[in-house]
C-alpha cells in the first residue's frame, strides 16, 4: 500500500510534466492535442541519440553517477532534447495545426492532431524499430527504505521526482512573476483583450508550444528512465495526461500537476484492488467520476 | 475466377458494414459537431453484444442468451446506445474537448474490459461459437457469403435512406443550426444539449448495427478487433468522403478500404522481407498523412456537404420565375 503510494507519486512527477504542456494548449489553442503524448516519445528518442553521441565524443561521461543509472551524457543530453522537442512541437503547428486553424475550423483540430499522433509514432517506430530500449542496460539497485513493511525505491525514481519539482517551480516562478507570465494567462483568459493590450498572441502561442514540448520532453525522459523506451508510448501515456489536465481543470497549470500525482497515484493504489491488466483503464474512471461530482476539475472555471 | 469473386464480395462486405459505421458517425460529426474519438468502442459494444447475447451457453463465461438473431443484433446495438448514453450525459454539456477524450478514454477501457475480462468476453481469446443466421439453410461457402452480403448491402441502403430522410426532416435541420451556432438556436427555445444526445446516442446506436453485422460475419471477435485503428479507419473514411454528405460517407467508406486492402496487399507482396515487421507503421503513417493532408488541402472531403435552403424566404427575387 505505502510501495504503491511512492510509485504513484513517482509515476505522477513524469505524468504532470506531460500535464502542463497540454492543458497550456488546450486553453490558449481550445482543441484537446491528441499528439501531445507523441511529444513526449520524441522528446525521449531524442535524448537516447543525444545521450550516445555525447558518450561517443567523451567517453568520460558515459560513466555512472552512483547511485543512479543516469550518466552526465544523458543529462546534458536532456536540455538538447527539450530544445529539439519544442521545436519540433512549433514545426508541427506551423506546418499543420495553424493551417487546419486559419481554415476557421476549430473541431477539426482534434482530428487533425489524431493524424499527427499517427505519424509521428510510427515514424519513431521506423527509426528507431519497434522493440523497447533503455537509456542504460545496467540494473539499477534499488534502496531499502524500510523493511518493515518492506518499501523499495531507486534512487533514479528520487531524482526524478526532485528534478520535476524543480522545473514546475521555475515554470511557477515565470509565470507568476514575469511580464511573459501574466502575458500567457492574459491570453489564456481572454485573447482579444490581451491583443488590445498589446500582447503580442503568434508569439505567445509559440512560447506554448515551446514550452510544452520542453516540458513533455523532460516527461519522456522520466518515463524512459522508470520504465523503457518503446515507439507506442505515446499511445499508453495520453489517456492519463488527458486525465491529468481534466481533473485538474483545463487550463489550470496548478491543477494539471496536482492531476497528474492524482492520477499517478490512482493507478498505483488501484492496483491493491484491481488486477494489473484493468491499470489501462483507472484514467477512464477518473475521468468519469471528476466529470460526475466537479465537471470543471479542480481548478478549472466553466467556458465555452 | 470464382477466386476472385469471392474475393470480391469478402472486400465489398467488409466495406460495406463499414460504411454503416461511418455513416453513423457522420450523423455525429458531419451533422451535429460531436467529435466521437472512440468510434471502435462502440463498434465493439454492438460485435461483443450480438455475439453474446446469439451465442450459445459457453463453460466460465456470463452469457449464452441463444437470443433468435434479430433480437441478438438489436441487443448488441442497444448496449452501444447506452454506453453512449452514459458517456453522453456526462460530457455534451461542455466544451467540447471533454467528449473527445471522454470517448477516446471509453475505447480504452472498453478494449482494457474485453481483453482482461474472461468471464464476460472470453478474453484474450475472444467469443467463439457464435452460431451464424440460416447457415443450416444455406450452408458455409460462396452462397453464404453472397447472401450475407445482400443482406448487408439492404442494411447500408436502409441506413442511408433513414439517415437522409432524418437530415431533410426538421431535426436534422435543427441539428445543422445547432452545430453552426448553439446560442442562436437557444434563444428560439431549443435544447442543445438534448438534441445533441439524441444524436450521439443515434449515431452510436448505427456504429453498434455495424460493429454487430461485423461480428456475425466473422462468428467470433475478439480484442484485436476491437483497436483504435478502427477509430482511425473510420475516420479517415469520413474526412476524405466528404463530412456532412451521406454519399461521401459511404464513397469514403469504400475508398479508403480500398486503398488500406491494396496498400497492405503491395506492401506484403513488394517489402523486403526485413521490412515485413514494419509495413504496419507504413500503413499508419500513410494514413495518418491522407488525414492530415485533407483536413489541410481540402477540409470539405471529395464530396462535400451541400447546404439546401429548404424554404425559400418571402423575398420576391427568390421565387420561381419571377
Amino acid at each position: 500500500m505505502i510501495q504503491n503510494l511512492i510509485d504513484g507519486v513517482l509515476t505522477g512527477s513524469y505524468l504532470s510534466l506531460g500535464a502542463i504542456g497540454l492543458t497550456l494548449v488546450m486553453h490558449i489553442l481550445r482543441f484537446a492535442n491528441f499528439s501531445h503524448a507523441e511529444l513526449l516519445s520524441l522528446g525521449a528518442y531524442s535524448a537516447l541519440v543525444f545521450d550516445a553521441l555525447m558518450s561517443g565524443l567523451v567517453p568520460t561521461l558515459a560513466e555512472k553517477l552512483a547511485p543512479l543509472s543516469l550518466t552526465w551524457a544523458l543529462i546534458i543530453a536532456i536540455p538538447f532534447s527539450m530544445i529539439v522537442t519544442g521545436i519540433s512541437a512549433l514545426l508541427i503547428d506551423k506546418l499543420i495545426f495553424r493551417r487546419v486553424r486559419e481554415k476557421g475550423q476549430e473541431l477539426s483540430m482534434v482530428f487533425a492532431s489524431f493524424g499527427m499522433a499517427l505519424i509521428v509514432r510510427n515514424i519513431i517506430g521506423l527509426i528507431f524499430g519497434l522493440s523497447p530500449q533503455l537509456y542504460s542496460k545496467d540494473i539499477a539497485f534499488a534502496m531499502v527504505l524500510s523493511l518493515d513493511p518492506l518499501i523499495l525505491i531507486k534512487p533514479d525514481q528520487v531524482f526524478v521526482l526532485v528534478a520535476a519539482l524543480i522545473l514546475m517551480l521555475i515554470l511557477h516562478l515565470v509565470l507568476s512573476r514575469t511580464t511573459f507570465g501574466y502575458a500567457l494567462r492574459a491570453v489564456a483568459e481572454n485573447p482579444s483583450l490581451a491583443q488590445v493590450n498589446g500582447v503580442n498572441l503568434p508569439r505567445t502561442i509559440m512560447y506554448v508550444w515551446l514550452i510544452g514540448g520542453a516540458l513533455a520532453s523532460v516527461a519522456g525522459v522520466f518515463y524512459g528512465l522508470s520504465h523503457q523506451l518503446i515507439p507506442v508510448m505515446g499511445r499508453d501515456l495520453v489517456l492519463p495526461i488527458f486525465a491529468a489536465t481534466i481533473v485538474g481543470g483545463i487550463g489550470s497549470v496548478y491543477g494539471a500537476v496536482l492531476g497528474g500525482f492524482i492520477v499517478g497515484i490512482a493507478a498505483n493504489l488501484a492496483l491493491v484492488v484491481l488486477p494489473s491488466g484493468y491499470t489501462p483503464s483507472v484514467p477512464f474512471l477518473l475521468i468519469i467520476i471528476v466529470l460526475m461530482i466537479r465537471p470543471h476539475g479542480l481548478f478549472g472555471e466553466a467556458r465555452a | 475466377m470464382i477466386g476472385v469473386l469471392s474475393y470480391l464480395v469478402f472486400f465489398a462486405t467488409t466495406a460495406s458494414i463499414l460504411a454503416i459505421a461511418v455513416l453513423g458517425l457522420n450523423l455525429q460529426w458531419g451533422n451535429t459537431g460531436l467529435f466521437n474519438g472512440g468510434v471502435v468502442a462502440f463498434f465493439g459494444a454492438g460485435a461483443y453484444g450480438t455475439l453474446i447475447l446469439g451465442g450459445p451457453p459457453q463453460e466460465g463465461m456470463v452469457g449464452g442468451f441463444a437470443l433468435t438473431y434479430p433480437m441478438a443484433l438489436l441487443g448488441g446495438m442497444a448496449v452501444a446506445g447506452v454506453m453512449a448514453w452514459i458517456v453522453g450525459l456526462l460530457t455534451l454539456r461542455l466544451r467540447h474537448d471533454y467528449l473527445a477524450i471522454a470517448t477516446f478514454g471509453v475505447a480504452v477501457a472498453f478494449e482494457n474490459l474485453m481483453r482482461n475480462a474472461e468471464w464476460l468476453a472470453g478474453g484474450a481469446k475472444g467469443v467463439r461459437g457464435f452460431e451464424r443466421p440460416f447457415r443450416e439453410a444455406i450452408g458455409d461457402g460462396f452462397l453464404y457469403n453472397l447472401v450475407f452480403f445482400v443482406a448487408v448491402l439492404l442494411i447500408l441502403i436502409a441506413t442511408y435512406v433513414f439517415l437522409e430522410r432524418l437530415v431533410a426532416s426538421p431535426f436534422g435541420r435543427l441539428l445543422r443550426a445547432i452545430r453552426e451556432d448553439e446560442e442562436a438556436a437557444q434563444s428560439l427555445g431549443k435544447s442543445p444539449s438534448r438534441v445533441r444526445l439524441t444524436a450521439f446516442v443515434t449515431g452510436s446506436v448505427i456504429m453498434g448495427l455495424a460493429g454487430g453485422l461485423y461480428g456475425t460475419f466473422y462468428a467470433f471477435v475478439s480484442p484485436q478487433d476491437v483497436l483504435p485503428t478502427l477509430t482511425f479507419q473510420v475516420w479517415a473514411m469520413l474526412i476524405v468522403g466528404g463530412a456532412g454528405n451521406n454519399r461521401g460517407a459511404v464513397f469514403g467508406a469504400f475508398l479508403i478500404w480500398g486503398a488500406w486492402t491494396i496498400s497492405g496487399w503491395a506492401l506484403s507482396r513488394f517489402a523486403p522481407v526485413e521490412a515485413q515487421l514494419y509495413t504496419g507503421s507504413v500503413q499508419f503513417i500513410l494514413i495518418g498523412a491522407v488525414i492530415v493532408g485533407m483536413l489541410v488541402w481540402r477540409p470539405q472531403g471529395l464530396l462535400p456537404e451541400r447546404l439546401i435552403v429548404s424554404q425559400q424566404g418571402s423575398n420576391p427575387v427568390n421565387k420561381r420565375g419571377e
